[in-house]
């Protein structure tokens, strides 16, 4: 088996008495799509600081493509890796071509990447044009050219989606799923959950510097057990005998008015609880089910841990 | 191990962006002018006008120069490294393949390959300009004096990147070099004046020339003054200064000193 891209060992990082990173331990494997996610100050940047060598842990050990990101043999792999910053700053008075060269030649990348590389994210066209004129969007995109320089195996992408347009988003993912089937691995932030979810491959949740949860987002739903949202539409008010019935199976959230009826579901008692709806028959006119997102997930360890 | 390859790329963006917003033509312009005007109306106020001798000429160039090169180094530097971190683009950076003492030697070789051609073009073109009607002997003090403003530049922009790496934010990196500024071209002087009226006759008054090495503004006018022995005669120092003070090369070296110590100390806290 390969190694992984990715190997935290009781990572530990304090400023002063705060720890902002405290025991976080996992792998990241060869051509995962691996998100990373939890509230503002959990601990999500200081951890990608570390995994890119701009800061050092208090303890633990962590190695990137095989190697430690203390010492010297550290600087080769940062020409393998490729770094998308949350807050991109690039310098408006480049054009796009001459920002691409200029990092280029910083990470020892062929200058001939760059118009291909333009292309790729879709700025040829603005090439020869001041980075200061582009538009959030295409400066997103002119970071992560310069985040592909060097063909890397291995990006870190922080809230690679920030401030983009849906359409934009979508082409984001589009070309990340283009990198992932040339086996290139990744890790991402984001604070929006709903947005990663469906796209990596497993998640790390941090809460307060320690690692809440880690596991595909299927295993952490079900390990959360978090209780599917039903909402029935009832043609006629249900009889107590009916409430009851249901009730068995999910506990009733909100009495019935107007003709809605509100159940919280565990996951395992779905299937019981629509054959009883099913049973109602006429009286019951729409169901709507509602799957817990990865953010209550995270609400949920939110509520258990203290 | 030093990678050349990435000093001299971050070197050449830094000299490329000054060129071409044009600080290094602004900033020769403003050299050459000063300079062509001190040389015709510097002895305005004594009732004439035209050229002088060189040594007074000079004289007069170095009052203005020591003012107007630390604060333009230390302007151009103080955002070198405070800015990237400000703008998050150090990060960035620092993400590549790249030292911090990389990043900074090239943001310094940069800027100072701006300012050098800045000083050598503007009182070059002077020069040029004043040299058809000086004596050749003349052209080489003035020579000197063009070498002592730009081992001065290089020595504020040395204090200037020090700013940078130690100032957390750009409003106190400015607000640094604007006092590092008022301190070594007003303040000092003033100090050690106040010094010697106070002390004239005891033993701190012997120690005052020695005090006067420790600003790279005083050594430049050292370097440009006392060397000559006119000037000596002129402002009435033949007698005061020991003989140190008056050796170009040792005072050339100590304003070199400058150049690498506060280069060296931001090389060591930039971490």
């Amino acid at each position: 088996m390969n190694p992984p891209v990715i190997e935290l060992h009781q990572v530990e990082r304090r400023f002063g008495t705060l720890a902002a990173v405290d025991g976080v331990s996992f792998r990241v494997e060869r051509g995962e799509l691996f998100g990373l996610t939890g509230h503002n100050g959990a601990g999500k940047s200081t951890l990608f600081k570390m995994m890119l060598g701009l800061l050092e842990p208090s303890a633990g050990s962590v190695r990137v493509l095989g190697t430690p990101t203390r010492g010297a043999a550290f600087r080769a792999v940062r020409r393998r890796i490729g770094y998308l910053p949350e807050q991109l700053a690039l310098y408006d008075n480049l054009s796009g071509a001459e920002t691409l060269a200029y990092f280029a030649r910083l990470k020892g990348a062929k200058l001939q990447q760059v118009v291909p590389l333009l292309d790729k994210v879709g700025l040829a066209h603005a090439a020869q044009r001041r980075v200061g004129t582009y538009s959030k969007g295409m400066r997103q995109r002119l970071g992560l050219a310069q985040a592909l320089l060097g063909d890397p195996q291995l990006l870190f992408l922080d809230e690679p989606t920030n401030g983009l347009d849906p359409e934009a988003i979508h082409a984001f993912y589009q070309l990340l799923s283009e990198l992932r089937a040339q086996g290139v691995s990744m890790i991402l932030t984001s604070h929006i959950l709903a947005e990663i979810q469906q796209r990596v491959d497993r998640v790390a949740i941090l809460k307060a510097g320690k690692l809440a949860a880690l596991g595909t987002v299927q295993s952490l739903r079900e390990a959360a057990a978090l209780p599917l949202g039903v909402t029935l539409s009832t043609s006629r008010p249900l009889t107590t005998d009916e409430l009851a019935r249901l009730d068995r199976h999910a506990p009733l959230r909100q009495a019935a008015d107007a003709g809605q009826l509100q159940l919280a579901c565990p996951p395992l008692a779905k299937m019981a609880l629509l054959a009883e709806v099913a049973a109602l028959g006429a009286a019951v006119r729409d169901v709507r089910l509602a799957e817990p997102s990865l953010e209550d997930v995270i609400l949920g360890y939110a509520g258990v841990t203290p | 191990m030093i990678d050349l390859v990435a000093i001299r790329t971050v070197a050449a963006k830094e000299f490329r962006d000054r060129l071409r917003n044009r600080w290094v033509l602004a900033v020769s312009a403003v050299f050459t002018l000063f300079a062509l005007v001190i040389a015709y109306f510097g002895a305005a106020q004594q009732g004439e006008v035209g050229l002088r001798g060189i040594e007074v000429t000079i004289a007069s160039l170095v009052s203005l120069v020591i003012y107007l090169i630390p604060l333009i180094a230390l302007l151009l530097g103080f955002d070198a490294i405070v800015g990237e971190r400000e703008r998050g683009s150090l990060e960035l950076l620092l993400s590549l393949p790249i030292s911090r003492a990389e990043l900074l030697l090239g943001k310094y070789s940069g800027l100072a390959a701006a300012l050098s051609m800045a000083t050598l073009a503007g009182f070059g073109l002077a020069g040029v300009l004043l040299a058809t009607r000086l004596p050749f002997a003349a052209l080489y003090h003035y020579a000197g004096f063009m070498l002592s403003a730009l081992l001065l530049g290089l020595a504020f922009l040395s204090l200037a990147l020090l700013v940078s790496v130690l100032c957390g934010d750009r409003t106190r990196a400015s607000g640094a070099a604007i006092a590092l500024w008022f301190f070594f071209v007003l303040v000092f002087d003033l100090l050690l004046l106040g010094l010697l009226v106070i002390q004239g006759d005891g033993p701190a008054g012997s120690l005052l020339p020695w005090l006067m090495l420790l600003n790279p503004a005083d050594l430049f006018r050292a370097l440009n003054m006392f060397g000559s022995d006119e000037l000596r005669a002129f402002y009435g120092l033949g007698s005061v200064l020991p003989d140190l003070m008056t050796q170009p090369l040792l005072l050339g070296g100590l304003l070199t000193g400058w150049i690498v110590a506060p280069l060296a100390v931001a090389l060591w806290r930039f971490r």
